[in-house]
């Protein structure tokens, strides 16, 4: 079927016409990030206004919603480190693991189930992940752990870390896939096992590419709000110890979220405030995660 | 370390292999690695639908939210969510496509298109709670929109856009080079060349990224919460400019709640959207193999 043919200025103009939308199109996304990007900074510099910098910096504690307000980063960022340590904690062995079996064990058949169905956890929302670290798993760990509290970090951190698996999974496969088959061929040859050719020389040769998928997966539980925010608590604190209620920057956020708090006032700037320290620290992983790849792709 | 040479240590490869056992022990933990996620998952279904099943009738389905548990439903939070995930659809999906077609088939390799690309796949990996504060100033505030299904809707249609982006742009370039060729040797246009050849192979691919896009849509609560969607709501939205509930947002205020009660509900909302999100990731999975079948792969 031949196109229909009208006349050539009308269609010259609308070619036109046509790529400059689809121009607009793609335009949208370098306006989001440009977007985000000045709301974060207006907001950061109207907050440090009010606050100082060192305040922000060297207050130990972080207490914006209460009579006596301290604007100490360091609790916030305390309990998204201690969460997101035990997510990777959990994430990067099995993980690996995983992907290991996948790339050197796994039989057509068995990639061909496994697969997808890792796939399909990736689109389980994280809220329901949450439900699941405060009502299942926590009173599961406090028979084993009677000091843990009712929030706490240790129980979504293990959550987050089994969500995670799947990403790392997924990326480590691709690393280990990537390593050509005739340096295994030649581990073999020289009278390796399995064991000493996975651990000598697939592995290390696919290590900026698993280093890749860490740092990405370090960046996604960083990020990572709704099973925190369930399950960890709302209580800024600076500590280590995983039995106690902490908060991270996303739950903090969504606190205020969930509150009334009214636009324009210092509390309302403190989420953009926290959303800019989350931004920084999540750009900076993505983009080390993506020259990361980029290095283990050349090779 | 070039992939030619051979490993740094070869001489420590040499030497007795590890038993047979090892071996095999190793091979077992990996495949518990890697059955881990499913297991867990498992668990958690099972335990969801063992709370929560019983408590799925007409009156849950058809009741606003309560005080009480016993009569409290989901009405307001489910109407929401499906206005809320059409209307981002209808968002992202046009610009999605049209970025990916600009990209795929008119961008020349430059400068721009470069930084454009770059964008979306730094836009992927931006937080979704981010976006919650980005539609808060932009769309709440700046745009004046308020705490609107509108304003929800075009957080949420920028946050999926990177899907539906990196899904269309994979399914153009399955498009052989030769069809378009053809198409404008015969003296179309490159828009009818688009339009008329290359976006209808390009359909399955199209709407497999957009329901992989609107099952993440639905799921999401954090930016919602951000961008002021309300807990207790007892009307039905009656227009894009209407405050909103959201089923993820009910549920995490039943989840938040002290009392049993809520917990029961909170399992209960959470079946409805698992039986929804694992119905369109089967309809994801059914056009996809379609389009595998009629590509002859």
């Amino acid at each position: 079927m031949a196109p229909r043919q009208p006349r050539r200025w009308v269609r010259r103009w609308g070619e036109a016409v046509i790529e400059r939308g689809l121009l607009g199109c793609a335009l949208v996304s370098v306006v989001t990030t440009a977007a985000i990007l000045v709301i974060l900074a207006r907001q950061t510099g109207e907050f440090f206004s009010e606050v100082s910098i060192s305040q922000f910096l060297f207050d130990s504690q972080w207490t914006p919603l209460f009579a006596d307000k301290h604007f100490g980063i360091w609790p916030l960022l305390a309990g998204t480190f201690l969460t997101s340590a035990i997510a990777i904690g959990v994430a990067l062995p099995f993980g690996l693991l995983a992907a290991v079996y996948l790339g050197e064990f796994a039989t057509p058949r068995v990639r061909a189930i496994l697969k997808p169905t890792l796939e399909l956890l990736a689109g389980v929302p994280t809220l329901v992940y949450g439900y699941f670290a405060l009502v299942t798993l926590t009173p599961l760990l406090q028979r084993v752990l009677p000091e843990l509290s009712g929030f706490n970090a240790l129980s979504p951190g293990i959550v987050m870390g089994v969500m995670i698996i799947p990403m790392i999974t997924s990326l480590g496969e691709d690393a280990i896939s990537a390593v050509p088959g005739a340096l295994r061929e030649g581990a073999y040859a020289l009278g390796a096992g399995k064991l000493q050719t996975v651990f000598r020389v697939v592995l290390p040769t696919a290590l900026s590419g698993i280093a890749a998928a860490l740092v990405l997966a370090v960046s996604r539980a960083v990020g990572e709000t709704m099973i925190v925010a369930i399950a960890a608590g709302q209580q800024p604190r600076l500590t280590l110890d995983p039995q106690v209620p902490v908060e991270t920057m996303t739950a903090y956020i969504v606190q205020v979220g969930m509150g009334d708090t009214p636009t324009g006032t210092l509390e309302y700037r403190t989420i953009f405030v926290v959303g800019a320290t989350l931004f920084a620290i999540t750009f900076a992983a993505n983009l080390l995660s993506q020259r990361l790849a980029r290095r283990f792709r050349e090779r | 370390m070039s992939v030619v040479d051979p490993p740094r240590n070869s001489s420590r490869i040499s030497g007795r292999p590890p038993s047979r056992a090892l071996e095999r022990a190793f091979r077992g933990l990996c495949l518990f690695a890697a059955l881990l996620p499913v297991l867990v998952l498992a668990v958690l279904l099972f335990d969801v639908v063992r709370t929560g099943l019983g408590r799925i009738d007409v009156q849950f389905l058809t009741s606003f939210p309560s005080r009480r548990p016993q009569t409290a439903g989901i009405l307001a939070g489910a109407v929401g969510s499906v206005w809320l995930v059409g209307l981002t659809a209808a968002i992202a999906v046009p610009v999605g496509v049209g970025t990916a077609v600009y990209l795929e088939e008119y961008a020349r390799r430059g400068r721009l298109a470069t930084l454009i690309e770059i964008n979306i796949s730094n836009l992927a990996g931006v937080p979704s709670i981010i976006y919650g504060l980005l539609g808060l100033e932009l769309f709440v505030r700046a745009l004046s929109m308020g705490r609107s299904l509108l304003a929800g809707a075009l957080t949420l249609a920028l946050l999926v856009l990177p899907i539906i982006i990196m899904a269309t742009r994979e399914a153009l370039r399955t498009v052989p080079l030769a069809l378009r060729e053809a198409g404008l040797a015969l003296g179309a246009t490159q828009w009818q060349v688009v339009r008329q050849v290359v976006l209808p192979m390009a359909v399955p691919g199209v709407l497999t990224g957009s329901i992989l896009a609107i099952s993440r849509a639905i799921g999401e609560a954090a930016p919602l919460v951000v961008l002021g969607a309300l807990t207790y709501v007892d009307f039905l939205p009656d227009g894009v400019t209407s405050p909103f509930s959201a089923l993820p947002i009910q549920i995490f205020n039943w989840t938040s709640r002290p009392q049993a009660g809520f917990a029961v509900n909170a399992a209960a909302g959470i079946i409805v959207l698992m039986v929804t999100l694992l119905m369109l990731n089967g309809a994801a999975i059914i056009t996809r193999n379609r389009m595998q079948k009629r590509l002859g792969r």
